[in-house]
């Protein structure tokens, strides 16, 4: 963190919680009885709540999206590149609502949360979560907001998917889909890492079936791996060349397994990390849910067919070197969205951080966003 | 607005669903959007266009007629689709001619005409490849890959059994000139057809 906060930052922001007690009723069939959501906001919403921009989160993200809890943080929230006076979601225009999603580790109800019913955390008996689950949360907290429509709904990957959720599930309540990086249903390939992962978590001896608060232990080592494979998938072969090459830490091979390469301890150093703050079976629920969203599923596998009760328009953008989730699914929903007859503007950026360049500001990212959200503000007169 | 535009705008009917390939920065869209109700797409490749056709809420998709075609869009999807001065640039404009009206159902281009007298005569006389104000490239940077003149165009039309429904001619200035409407093919600098399948 510098001595003065940059300019173009929201500043210091303070999360907020709201609390729920009315039960909401979950895809999975279960309901939960209440539930807290952590929001944070940034700028003002205006006299006639139209100039509201929700920002959804992918599978790690949460409410800190922007500026910093304190001048002490190293860093500033996971989207500070986007969202900002003078940035792409300029803060001096829009009221943009940030939440930590259900099921999430950092604040709002989840598997770490207390059961009312035990008294102990939910761990594994906390429902699985669907995008649809949290789009229909999102909205209640956009009531409590008094956000009857929002401007915009913007999300990059699993942030995306919910975007893309919204404009089907309500589509009188928002006027813009912004779909980053994102794709309208995994592949098998998307699974199988996915799976590797849950693998990973579920079989460290320190998962205990998911109850490992009771214990007063944490699945790290599992935590790590899981996040070690995922955080392969986000980068490209060429961003990893160009960082790590096969630069070595020492001068020669020591011809052991220690971390030797500099990849290696990279993914390690973010696993570690990663495992110190991310909950388990938060990380399980996350993947399920991207694994199950699948919107064209209850209409016989047609897109266009789920997409024709949308009404907003849509923007959405691919990154060239994406292979997580490549520009060639992008482009799947944007036919769909063609032939639905919606209004929807496509460009792939050329970029070369594989699927992490959603959070980076390259110039045409920054210039097509930037120019998109201008006129979603003017169109709204903010 | 550009004389052209002016001419392709008064062929639209209201609430006519457009397809614009390679549409520039959107100017010929957004008045359509606003003057006809029409609705549609611009296809476009070049990212600051893009950008300018999102800030002013055009809808535009990244793709490349060469290399991705029209294959992402229904038949008959189109009441018009919209080809302004890319014919030339594309590598196949017979195939991108059949591709328009699979899609829509009218199709307008827009070319230089290449047998212009100026072109003509400017060939004639230094022997080197013309220059003109509506192609101002030199012959190995030029993106107009597919030079042609208007009967060139319109024999293309007839092998193809595609019917011209309208013909305007226009002069460097864009205007419709009686001597260009005498002679076109020498005196037309820039044509607006608007073509459709035979059988209608």
């Amino acid at each position: 963190m510098p001595d003065s906060l940059p300019a173009d930052s929201v500043g210091i922001v303070t999360p907020q919680s709201y609390h729920f007690d009315t039960p909401i009723e979950l895809a999975c069939g279960q309901t939960l009885e209440s539930y807290d959501l952590v929001v944070e906001t940034y700028g003002e919403l205006n006299d006639d709540a139209s100039n509201a921009v929700l920002i959804c989160h992918a599978l790690s993200g949460h409410h800190h999206a922007a500026g910093y809890h304190s001048m002490e943080d190293r860093k500033p929230g996971w989207w500070d590149s986007c969202i900002g006076p003078g940035k792409p979601i300029d803060t001096n225009r829009f009221f943009v609502v940030s939440l930590n999603n259900l099921g999430g580790c950092h604040g709002s109800t989840g598997p770490n949360s207390l059961n009312p019913a035990t008294n102990k955390p939910y761990g594994p008996d906390f429902p699985v979560i669907t995008v649809s689950d949290w789009v229909k949360s999102q909205s209640l907290l956009a009531d409590r907001l008094g956000i009857q429509c929002w401007a915009a709904v913007v999300g990059g990957s699993l942030g995306g998917m919910q975007a893309l959720q919204w404009s089907l599930d309500f589509p009188d309540r928002l006027r813009h889909s912004v779909v980053i990086a994102s794709t309208p249903r995994l592949t098998a390939q998307n699974i199988a890492f996915n799976e590797v992962a849950r693998q990973a978590i579920t079989s460290d001896r320190e998962f205990h079936d998911g109850r490992y608060y009771d214990f007063n232990i944490v699945p790290r080592r599992g935590l790590m791996l899981a996040r070690m494979v995922g955080h392969i998938t986000y980068l490209s072969d060429a961003s990893m060349g160009e960082k790590f090459g096969r630069e070595l830490r020492e001068e020669a091979y020591k011809f052991g397994y220690d971390a030797e390469f500099q990849v290696e301890s990279y993914l390690r150093y973010q696993g570690e990390r990663f495992s110190e703050s991310f909950d388990a079976n938060t990380y399980l629920l996350m993947t399920r849910a991207l694994d199950y969203f699948d919107p064209a599923y209850e209409h016989g596998g047609d897109l266009s067919r789920a997409i024709a009760r949308a009404r907003c328009e849509f923007l959405v953008l691919s990154f060239s070197t994406d292979w997580r989730f490549a520009p060639e699914r992008s482009e799947e929903l944007v036919n769909a969205m063609i032939s639905a007859r919606k209004k929807v503007s496509y460009a792939e950026i050329d970029a070369p951080w594989g699927h992490d360049a959603f959070l980076i500001p390259t110039p045409r990212y920054t210039d097509v966003f930037t120019a998109y959200m201008d006129r979603v503000a003017r169109e709204v007169g903010a | 607005m550009r004389p052209d535009l002016e001419i392709i705008q008064q062929w639209i009917k209201p609430g006519d669903h457009v397809l614009d390939l390679g549409c520039g920065d959107g100017t010929l869209l957004d008045y359509l959007q606003r003057e006809r109700q029409a609705t549609g797409f611009g296809l476009e490749i070049n990212p600051d266009h893009i950008t300018t056709c999102m800030g002013r809420g055009v809808s535009v998709i990244e793709q490349n007629l060469d290399t991705q075609g029209l294959d992402n869009f229904d038949d008959g999807m189109f009441d018009i689709v919209l080809m302004t001065q890319a014919l030339q640039a594309v590598r196949r404009p017979d195939k991108v001619l059949d591709e328009m009206l699979r899609v829509g159902s009218e199709g307008i281009v827009t070319f230089p005409n290449f047998a212009h007298w100026r072109l003509r005569w400017g060939l004639a006389l230094s022997g080197r490849m013309p220059e003109s104000e509506a192609l101002p490239y030199k012959w190995y940077n030029t993106p107009n890959i597919r030079l042609c003149t208007f009967k060139d165009f319109e024999a293309l039309c007839r092998q193809k059994g595609i019917r011209i429904r309208s013909r305007r001619v226009v002069d460097g200035q864009h205007q419709n000139s009686w001597l260009a409407r005498l002679w076109p093919n020498l005196l037309g600098e820039i044509a607006i057809y608007r073509i459709s399948r035979e059988e209608e």
